[in-house]
């Protein structure tokens, strides 16, 4: 509410620390992921989906974050607002993670095979949904939708940068009220189609909404760690203070929350109603060691981030909401792992190189079109009409 | 003026940001005891007043936690302990089912606490009157203007400092607020005649607005609508037949379809001589004779027929029906055993109609064909 503030931004080049990072990052990724693929490609199929849904989160929910803002006309994240949108970018990197899973599709969907369709009742009824040619529409139909309004949205938002012109924002506004529901529904069917469908007899129908949150959660995770790391070192716009973080804060909790929420109803409703079509998912993840992960899994994705960002001052800290930050992350990466690999390994949670290769890859490579994107754009939006009232922005 | 006694000193602004360097100015002067009045919170007053984090927090939580502890005793001790049944074949203590019931009774014991904590810990409730109450100062922060106002009993408080500090800050007027003479001389008891009669009069209209509702309302028209119909329910008096009874007999002699009387009571030979099996073998009634043997003969004899009881030895295991003494009795034999019980097997008549248990009997047949199958049935 203190007008005396002023818009001081001055922009700056990151570190080519920085460059050499993602490169590093980003070619042992790629050399972990190709050597994996001679030694054990069936393996990396399940660790490509592991990583495929993984940049979808960050990616698609970043997307979903620039567009709540501009729908629900929010000014505390607008000075900020460019990190989300330069994750945005990471739309043209999903293609790629896509393509070495269309060449091993037959390693991770069983509903891929023609003679275990036709020996399998409850499959051929699935047939006219879950078939490859109709999944390829979908995946492809749900990319050029999320590239469409990833271009539309920025676009305008970058555009103001030079022009100020207001009117782009009351365009993304609507831009954004379309995205909203188009969101919904491709990143449940993105759910039903990559994660759900690797145990294709299973169904669930809060399973959308399930992943829905984990993807929130992850973006805003990124956006969190792009915020601190920045704004620490000072290439943000002036005047970002402990009421922004606590936001960021209080949105990761409350979707921890949330998180906590549904999965439990799933969880519950399954438990009580013990069918065996249903109940067999949870007993796959419930034998041998899967039972330890699954149990981790309360405390890595709900207790611990739960307790770290309780308190007001865990949420006002930058040091400790960027480790909370980076602990989300890496609990998203955590339950991706509870959901995928199960169908690869029956017996006991395996862990090596090969499950390291992808998420390394997709780090670096996030990080890589952070550096080149934050060379040549502003890192603030700085021709925003709510970016004053955004630095602000006050409790 | 004089003969009244200073409350507070207090300053009017006319914008927010005013109010908030108004506030921190004070805070900065080292004063304590003031308070911010806005029409609406204001973001980032909690800085500018130097405000401490409320302490609410804790007793929600420890509130909080205590209902959830009490949840959870309460249903392990219900369910575990003082009376447990098992519940869809889930252990008597099953956490994941509490879990929903030990959240809202957390939220709620918290909410509870919460509020109430705030209104006798933070504004000391009851309080029956401040001196603020019916001010002008009120009425304007109440709004559209923002005010502050520094009380007389901070211990910095000198009135002609005051008065000038806050007339540095620019408001729109300053007022001297005092408190009103008969308030402070009035002792304010929570057992107060007024305040008693208040709590009858509210006690008196609530009681007899519910009294009224359920007793009188309910059974007027067109509320009544629902719970009176124009028809005869089970016990109700009859306005149509002479007797007034409701609920009619049968004519005498009346028999329902398949409950034929059993004539054969106590003679289960005379019933094996005279009894005949209407029911045709086909597929139909063999399928149903199945289904309602598995159903209601097998715990005891078996699927098969053997004797081999499924009940662990719960209860004596009947004899084999692959006995040369079942397999020479007629139908109508086996009928009155399956109608009356035998030893310790009981009647089945009020589990399985007259058709079932000829339908029954059919499949015992097949099952005793099935075992004693003769040369020419294995070619």
């Amino acid at each position: 509410m203190i007008s005396s503030s002023t818009i001081e931004y001055q922009k700056k080049e990151l570190p080519a620390k920085v460059r050499t990072i993602a490169l590093g990052l980003l070619f042992f990724g790629l050399i972990l992921v190709i050597a994996g693929y001679f030694v054990n490609p069936a393996r990396m199929a399940f660790n490509n989906i592991i990583g495929l849904t993984f940049i979808v989160s960050i990616v698609v929910g970043s997307i979903f974050f620039v567009s709540i803002e501009f729908l629900a006309g929010a000014v505390w994240s607008t000075p900020f607002r460019r990190i989300a949108e330069f994750l945005t970018y990471g739309v043209f990197i999903i293609p790629l993670v896509l393509i070495p899973l269309f060449f091993n599709l037959h390693d991770v969907f069983h509903w891929t095979h023609p003679e275990v369709v036709n020996a399998d009742k409850i499959l051929k009824a699935k047939a006219p949904y879950l078939n490859v040619n109709f999944f390829a529409i979908r995946v492809i139909a749900f990319v050029l939708i999320w590239i469409i309004f990833q271009r539309v949205l920025i676009k305008n938002s970058e555009k103001q940068d030079l022009t100020k012109d207001q009117h782009l924002t009351a365009k993304n506004v609507k831009f954004s009220a379309a995205f909203i529901p188009l969101f919904a529904i491709t990143i449940t069917f993105t759910a039903i189609d990559f994660l759900m469908s690797l145990e294709p007899h299973w169904f669930s129908t809060i399973f959308g909404v399930y992943y829905f949150s984990g993807t929130v959660l992850a973006s805003l995770a990124a956006i969190t760690i792009g915020v601190i790391f920045l704004n620490e070192n000072g290439y943000l716009v002036k005047g970002l203070t402990q009421d922004h973080y606590y936001s960021l804060g209080a949105l990761m909790f409350a979707f921890t929350n949330f998180w906590a929420y549904i999965a439990f109803s799933q969880f519950l409703l399954i438990w009580y109603a013990n069918l065996p079509e249903e109940t067999f998912w949870f007993l796959q993840r419930w034998e041998g060691s899967w039972i330890a992960y699954s149990i981790g899994l309360i405390f890595v994705r709900f207790v611990v981030p739960y307790f770290g960002l309780l308190t007001q001052p865990s949420k006002m800290d930058p040091k400790r909401l960027k480790i909370m930050a980076i602990w989300i992350l890496f609990a998203h990466l955590y339950d991706l792992y509870f959901l995928v690999m199960p169908n690869y390994s029956r017996s006991g949670v395996v862990f090596n190189w090969f499950e390291l290769g992808f998420p390394i890859l997709i780090v670096g490579a996030l990080l890589l079109l952070f550096f080149e994107l934050s060379k040549r754009k502003n890192l603030v939006p700085i021709g925003d009409p709510k970016l004053k009232r955004g630095i602000d922005f006050r409790l | 003026m004089s003969d009244k006694i200073l409350y507070g000193y207090s300053a009017i602004f006319d914008k927010p940001d005013d109010i908030i360097k108004a506030a921190k100015t004070i805070a900065e002067s080292g004063y304590t005891k003031y308070d911010v009045n806005t029409p609406y919170p204001i973001h980032g007053m909690n800085k500018a007043m130097k405000l401490k984090p409320s302490k609410l927090g804790y007793i929600s939580l420890i509130v909080g936690l205590s209902g959830a502890l009490a949840a959870i005793l309460t249903m392990w001790w219900m369910n575990a302990i003082d009376y447990p049944i098992v519940y869809g074949g889930k252990p008597y203590f099953s956490f994941p089912a509490y879990i929903p019931v030990v959240f809202e009774v957390t939220v709620l014991s918290a909410s509870t606490a919460t509020v109430l904590a705030m209104l006798f810990f933070f504004f000391k409730f009851p309080n029956n009157s401040h001196p603020l109450q019916g001010t002008e100062y009120m009425k304007k922060v109440s709004s559209d203007k923002y005010g502050v106002i520094i009380l007389q009993d901070d211990p910095k408080f000198n009135e002609s400092e005051v008065k000038s500090l806050l007339e540095k800050l620019n408001p729109v007027e300053v007022i001297p607020i005092y408190w009103d003479n008969e308030e402070i001389n009035h002792k304010h008891k929570i057992l107060e005649p007024k305040f008693i009669l208040f709590l009858i009069v509210v006690a008196i209209l609530n009681s007899g607005a519910v009294y009224f509702v359920y007793n009188k309302l309910l059974y007027m028209i067109p509320f009544s609508w629902m719970s009176e119909q124009q028809k005869q329910n089970p016990q109700q008096k009859s306005l149509i037949f002479a007797d007034g009874y409701g609920m009619r007999t049968p004519v005498e002699g009346t028999i329902a379809r398949g409950h034929l009387p059993y004539q054969f009571a106590g003679k289960p030979d005379l019933a094996g001589e005279k009894l005949v099996n209407p029911i045709p073998v086909s597929k139909a009634s063999l399928k149903l004779g199945q289904e309602k043997f598995d159903t209601y003969c097998s715990p005891c004899h078996d699927y098969h027929g053997t004797g081999q009881s499924r009940l662990r030895g719960q209860f004596p295991n009947p004899p084999s029906l692959h006995s040369e003494k079942v397999r020479t009795w007629s139908d109508g034999r086996i009928f009155a055993v399956i109608t009356e019980g035998q030893n310790v097997m009981p009647s089945y008549s009020t589990q399985l109609t007259e058709d079932e248990r000829w339908a029954v009997i059919n499949y015992i047949r097949v099952l005793q064909r099935a075992m004693n199958a003769k040369e020419s049935d294995i070619k």
